[in-house]
């Protein structure tokens, strides 16, 4: 049912897009400010370079840290082992560096995101897990998820699980919350139309409750995407082992500036890559919701 | 259709909210609805109109009283009842076509049956080209439509509506009514509406049941057999224009004076 309409809706806006040259203009124009704010912030850099301001052993300008590609991919190591060195091409390593950490990260979002919902409809429909659970989860879920970068090490050692582990705390406790608050806003009248039309309690939940809460939820899991993203480079740094959070380490620990910045560089584009794919997802799956939330 | 007569007696219904006082909202209300008939209850906002239609479709309980179909106890909600709202509650994640054959697929209909039933149904309260619009896309008299087509899907023997036309404009008013009577001759079905305008009730019922103030009980039950379309410049539509102000003048004094008293 969704999945026609939403075909239907794409369908719609593409044609629209092709007949309305201006929303491509529109397109460039954004991409062009995009390239003039980073060259910007390049630009000032390489001239406190030039003007000898900014020492290149520390704070390397963008063309050293760059140019010198293949000594700082070598630090990148495709085979997700604990201390390994790069025993084929660094970019091959520089890629599997980057998806083993995006799949941490996928991971524990959606294990969060659907433990979450879980917890909250539990919490919202009965009465028990109500009365127990909620002092508890307004009681956890202030604690920052780093707080909990210990205890995912004590109870799973060293490895991916301690990471997965921490990005799930980040989403869970958030999710749980909303799910709880927007459960309690759905409209009655929708309730009602459901029980006149004789759905099922499970019919009711997955037709009518899901749809109407996953707009908010999608806001929550928006919000703590860049948590999550900062937390799984901690777990990575200090008990993976592996991953972008670890060549970070490595080099902090060697002075190596300049695998710094490459790095910084590619884990912003990382992040910004994510969003931008949520953001697409959120398009697509929550059709009917408006891109900047309000009514069209 | 095997319609049969519904039959309210002395029905009582107390709301007994957490944490505050209990309201007595209805109390001994008793009315046979008939089959095929077009009744219109008109009382003061507050005097439990709605709360009669709720027992009616049976989302909630009643405290005293029975409410009968033919022999049987009305006891939960049923696609026999439909109940359209105020706001028209369709669901903003489906397209109108969706929300018009929502019913059928939960019953069960596959989804090129639902989307055909649909396309009929639209078609019937003339919303035809609007299949894949978003409801936020309709405006508020299209959206009430497609509520009706909405309950109309699942061939209803009742249908009841809460003060369905209220938050449109006095044209988009008057069009929908003339809408709604093409509807009720066409499908059959029995149909409850609340209102609190008179001129709604005298251009619509078979009989106008008005309400006492809280709690709302029947005052008096007048029938209108005027031929349809009623003009509103008919001396008889006149006459009792001013009998229904009267009537509900006294009820809104005794509310006020209760109010007062508090
Ligand atoms: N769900 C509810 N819980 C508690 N009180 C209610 C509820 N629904 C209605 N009431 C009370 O019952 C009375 C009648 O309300 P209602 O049936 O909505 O009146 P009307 O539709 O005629 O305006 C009001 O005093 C209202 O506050
Ligand atoms: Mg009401």
């Amino acid at each position: 049912m969704l999945v026609t309409a939403r075909a239907r809706m794409m369908r719609g806006t593409r044609r629209l897009g092709v007949a309305l040259p201006i929303e491509n203009l529109a397109k460039y124009t954004q991409f062009g400010w995009a390239v003039a704010s980073i060259g910007l912030f390049a630009g000032l850099w390489e001239l406190a370079w030039a003007l000898g301001y900014a020492n290149p052993l520390l704070l390397p300008p963008p063309h050293i840290f760059l140019s010198n590609m293949s000594r700082t991919l070598s630090y990148f190591d495709n085979s997700d082992a604990i201390g390994g060195t790069a025993a084929s091409s660094g970019l091959v390593g520089l890629l599997m560096t980057c998806v083993f950490t995006t799949l941490r990260v996928v991971t524990g979002l959606a294990l969060g995101f659907v433990l979450g919902v879980a917890a909250g409809a539990l919490i919202h429909y009965v009465t028990l897990a109500r009365n127990l659970l909620t002092p508890l989860i307004l009681l956890l879920a202030p604690i920052s998820p780093v707080a909990w970068l210990p205890v995912s090490i004590f109870l799973f050692g060293i490895g991916n699980v301690p990471a997965i582990f921490l990005v799930f705390i980040t989403l869970f406790f958030a999710i749980t919350l909303s799910t709880v608050a927007q459960l309690e806003t759905v409209p009655r009248s929708y309730l009602n139309v459901a029980r006149i039309m004789g759905a099922s309690e499970r019919q009711t939940f997955l037709r009518v409750v899901l749809p109407s809460i996953l707009p908010s939820l999608f806001v929550t899991l928006r919000l703590n995407l860049f948590a999550a993203w900062m937390v799984v480079l901690i777990a990575e740094a200090v008990g993976v082992g592996s991953g972008l959070g670890q060549i970070t380490s490595v080099a902090r620990s060697t002075f190596n500036a300049q695998l710094t910045f490459f790095t910084m560089g590619i884990i912003g584009l990382l992040g910004f890559f994510f969003d931008w794919s949520l953001r697409q997802i959120q398009a697509r799956l929550l059709w009917w919701v408006a891109p900047n939330g309000g009514r069209r | 259709m095997s319609a049969e007569t519904v039959t309210l007696q002395h029905v009582g219904k107390t709301w007994c909210p957490v944490g505050r006082p209990s309201v007595e909202a209805l109390r001994d209300f008793s009315i046979d609805i008939e089959p095929g008939e077009f009744i219109v209850l008109l009382g003061p906002s507050g005097c439990g109109k709605s709360t009669l239609l709720y027992m009616l479709a049976g989302l909630e309980d009643i405290s005293t009283g029975t409410i009968r179909e033919g022999g049987r106890e009305i006891t939960g909600p049923s696609p026999d009842r439909g109940l359209i709202f105020q706001e028209a509650a369709l669901f903003p994640w489906l397209t109108i076509a969706q929300n018009v054959s929502f019913g059928l697929s939960i019953q069960g209909l596959g989804s090129k049956e639902c989307e055909q039933r649909a396309r009929e149904l639209l078609r019937s309260v003339g919303l035809g080209g609007l299949m894949d619009k978003k409801p936020d896309e309709l405006s508020g008299g299209m959206r009430q439509r497609a509520a009706c087509a909405r309950a109309l899907a699942m061939r209803p023997k009742l249908l009841m509506m809460d003060e369905p036309f209220a938050a449109l404009d006095v044209q988009t008013r008057a069009k929908m009514q003339d809408f709604l009577l093409q509807l009720w001759q066409d499908s059959g079905a029995s149909i409850v509406l609340v209102t609190h305008s008179i001129d709604e009730a005298i251009a619509l019922a078979d009989r106008v049941v008005v309400f006492t103030a809280r709690p709302g009980t029947v005052k008096t039950i007048v029938p209108i057999d005027i031929p349809r379309p009623r003009a509103s410049r008919d001396p008889r539509v006149h006459e009792l224009r001013d009998q229904f102000t009267e009537l509900l003048a006294d009820e809104v004094d005794r509310a006020f004076a209760e109010q007062e008293a508090l």
